[in-house]
């Protein structure tokens, strides 16, 4: 079976000032099989600064890897040209974060989804193209007669952000990648949207790497999950375990911080012990805030199994085997 | 300003605010605000009169659906609406004054030090080539003119301090702040001039859950600290419910109903309300995207009558073509719907 998409060791270090450069690790010997033909949903979490919009960017190809390639269908993202390259721009979409950054304010909606189509031929007509462009607003709950023609000043948050999904969905893509495509519409909206994103999986066969900071969207539309910390991968397996019996003292945290939205369940009973500026290079990464800190947690934690399908990056299940990093996509569902 | 700031010097931004707002009635009163857009297509009423109140203190969630009008009502409270949009009519009372019949520099002044705005994105509207500090002085150096630069100075480090961070932070630039932290740098400048209202448009909405918890509880201290009316605009159901007292639903630009947190939660009285009650997502429920049937209306085109009823599973006949007008309930929670004719 072929993979559609191998991340092999993949790092990425940012550094800063050219005297006495410090470095970020943004993301660390992350590797990730997707196969062409199981479809899937998979959830990228973590809080803000864990390398979740890196690993976006790398996939997309706007930024390098600093170690580990990128194989999508059987080539290195680095070396692609011409007619591959093209066809991997438009198979490959993503969805962003912040509806307030992308929009170029001088230009209207219509020309943000005409350029693709043009730039990959997708439409044998105008009329084909308003067509095509009409579909894709009426599926995310647009009203193409009152958005067409407007500029991104005229929308609200929440209509930008739909947008850009409408604008990735025109492309008909392989895979999509979605960092934080739901944070500013409302819970209504956010359940279309996802169902948007879930038909998208089932029925046109897209896989989505769905990156959030938001457990509860993710429990209800993924098969599995990848929880990052400061670029290392705290814990990953099947959403449902992750979710409800999360292991990793991380993800306890990130589970605990969730605002159910019942009364009678208030949230965060655990402290937040504030993230320092920088914070240690060696080691488990979250070892300053974590509750359960050890000697032993000055060394590199590896993946523990914990169960078929759950593993935890975690010292406090180091009697369970240990798995390869490299093999972390055999424990994730599809 | 009728207001008496007990100063103490270790702790001036907690400083205790007493007050005198003549009867000890609401802190801010909106009445009947409209707003239009007179877009190439057509006129869009986005505010439709709406009308609430708030006291000292107290914390309202303002919900509902994306382009109903709640980021327009908070531009229009702080009479911030741009052409092609144009308030035209209403008052917004705080603390005694009516907002609307300021001149431009009272109103000026008024920002910020009877009413503060955290615009919705507002982390990425830090100016990336100024240092923080620099840019918290010049919001409020016009509005103190009988302080010094250092006294200002060490406002704005105390105003940092009380959203937990570093002092530090007033030599940094946006680019070397995390999300979470930018966003703690807008209320710490929504807060310099102790107002008595505050609104703040999604302001954890960009942010992880973790991120998203130090900033409310950030929220709750100051609030509490200044004794200020908080207005939270947002969608997330479950941050209303952690958060706000009362729970405003807005619809086409119209508030529908005003309830209290656990009468919004436990039983929503308008159909809508209780619609995006019951799409609320929980661990039991997983995989059910409930979503509310239909798209959201066109402002420019509204349906007669009920702007909802091409969506209400309780529409009656009269829905379509009689517009229900707002009523308080016995309790005192405001619906805007004809389900309730008689009952108030
Ligand atoms: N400058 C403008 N010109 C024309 N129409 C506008 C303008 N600004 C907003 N609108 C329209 O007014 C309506 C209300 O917008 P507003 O920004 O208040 O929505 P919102 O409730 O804050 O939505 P969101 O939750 O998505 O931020 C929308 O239909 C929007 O398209
Ligand atoms: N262009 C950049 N230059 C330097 N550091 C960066 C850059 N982009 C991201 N970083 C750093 O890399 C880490 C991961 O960032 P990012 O991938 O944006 O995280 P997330 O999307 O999970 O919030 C953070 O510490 C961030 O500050
Ligand atoms: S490895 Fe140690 S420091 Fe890291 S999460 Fe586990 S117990 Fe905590
Ligand atoms: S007035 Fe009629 S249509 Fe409107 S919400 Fe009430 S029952 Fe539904
Ligand atoms: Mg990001
Ligand atoms: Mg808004």
């Amino acid at each position: 079976m072929a993979d559609l998409l191998r991340l092999e060791n993949v790092s990425k270090v940012y550094s800063h000032g050219i005297i006495n450069a410090h470095s970020t690790i943004a993301l660390r010997n992350f590797s990730l099989t997707l196969k062409e033909d199981e479809p899937t949903i998979l959830t990228v979490a973590g809080e803000s600064g864990s390398g979740k919009t890196t690993l976006a960017m790398l996939l997309l190809g706007f930024i390098t890897a600093s170690a580990g390639q990128i194989i999508y269908r059987g080539k290195n993202i680095a070396s692609l040209h011409g007619a591959e390259k093209m066809a991997y721009r438009r198979e490959v979409q993503a969805v962003f974060q912040d509806p307030f950054a992308v929009f170029n304010p001088f230009y209207t909606v219509d020309h943000l989804l005409t350029v693709p189509i043009k730039r990959f031929g997708l439409a044998k007509s105008k009329a084909d193209a308003r067509n095509k462009m009409e579909e894709a607003l009426t599926a995310v709950g647009l009203r193409p007669e009152d958005i067409l023609g407007r500029f991104p000043h005229q929308l609200s948050g929440g209509q930008r952000q739909r947008i850009n999904v409408a604008r990735a969905l025109l492309l008909k893509p392989r895979l999509l990648i979605a960092d934080e495509p739901v944070s500013m519409v409302d819970a209504s909206l956010r359940a279309t949207i996802l169902e948007t994103l879930r038909n998208l999986q089932r029925d046109h066969g897209v896989s989505v790497i769905y990156i959030t900071h938001d457990l509860t969207t993710a429990y209800h539309i993924a098969k599995s999950i990848i929880v990052l910390y400061r670029g290392s991968v705290m814990e990953a397996g099947d959403v449902d375990r992750v979710i409800k019996e999360p292991q990793h003292p991380y993800t306890q945290l990130l589970v605990d911080s969730i605002p159910w939205p019942n009364l009678d369940q208030r949230w965060g009973a655990q402290p937040i012990k504030a993230r320092e500026v920088g914070g240690n290079t060696d080691g488990c990464r979250f070892r300053t805030r974590c509750p359960m800190a050890m000697e032993i947690c000055k060394q590199d934690p590896p993946l523990f199994r914990i169960d078929e399908r759950h593993a935890a990056s975690c010292f406090l299940y180091e009697k369970r085997p240990e798995i390869a990093k490299a093999q972390l996509s055999e424990l994730l569902p599809v | 300003m009728n207001t008496i700031l007990v100063q103490d010097p270790a702790r001036p931004v907690e400083a205790v605010r007493l007050r005198a707002v003549g009867d000890g009635g609401p802190i801010l009163r909106v009445n009947n605000l409209e707003v239009t857009y007179y877009t190439d297509s057509g006129r869009a009423k986005a505010l439709d009169d709406v009308s609430f109140t708030l006291n000292s203190g107290e914390k309202l969630g303002m919900v509902g659906e994306s382009g109903s009008g709640k980021s327009t009502l908070a531009l229009a409270m702080m009479r911030m609406i741009k052409a092609p949009g144009r308030i035209e009519g209403g008052s917004v009372v705080v603390g005694g004054g009516d907002l609307m019949t300021l001149d431009a520099e009272s109103m000026r002044k008024a920002r910020l030090s009877r009413i503060a705005y955290i615009p919705q994105g507002a982390m990425n509207s830090l100016n990336p080539v100024t240092r923080i500090g620099a840019q918290m002085v010049d919001a409020v150096k016009s509005h103190l003119p009988r302080e010094g630069r250092a006294a200002i100075e060490a406002r704005c480090k105390r105003a940092l301090q009380s959203v937990d961070l570093d002092p530090g932070v007033y030599r940094m630039y946006a680019h070397e702040l995390s999300g979470g932290m930018k966003q703690r740098v807008c209320i710490a400048i929504g807060i310099l001039l102790d107002p008595h209202v505050i609104i703040a448009d999604e302001p954890t909405s960009a942010l992880d859950v973790v991120t998203q918890r130090q900033v409310m509880e950030t929220i709750d201290n100051v609030q509490k600290a200044i004794n200020a009316a908080v207005i939270l605009i947002g969608h997330d159901m479950g941050l209303m419910a952690q958060f706000v007292d009362k729970v405003a639903v807005m619809y086409a630009g119209r508030l529908v109903e005003v309830s209290t947190v656990r009468e919004m939660f436990t039983d929503p009285k308008h159909p809508y309300s209780q619609a995006l009650i019951s799409s609320l997502p929980s661990l039991g429920n997983k995989g059910v995207f409930q979503g509310i049937p239909g798209l959201a209306p066109s402002l420019l085109r509204l349906p007669s009558g009920c702007a909802f009823h091409p969506r209400c599973a309780s529409a009656m006949p009269h829905c379509t073509t009689i517009r229900p007008e707002p009523q308080v309930l016995p309790g005192g929670r405001r619906v805007t719907c004809h389900l309730y004719d008689g009952e108030a």
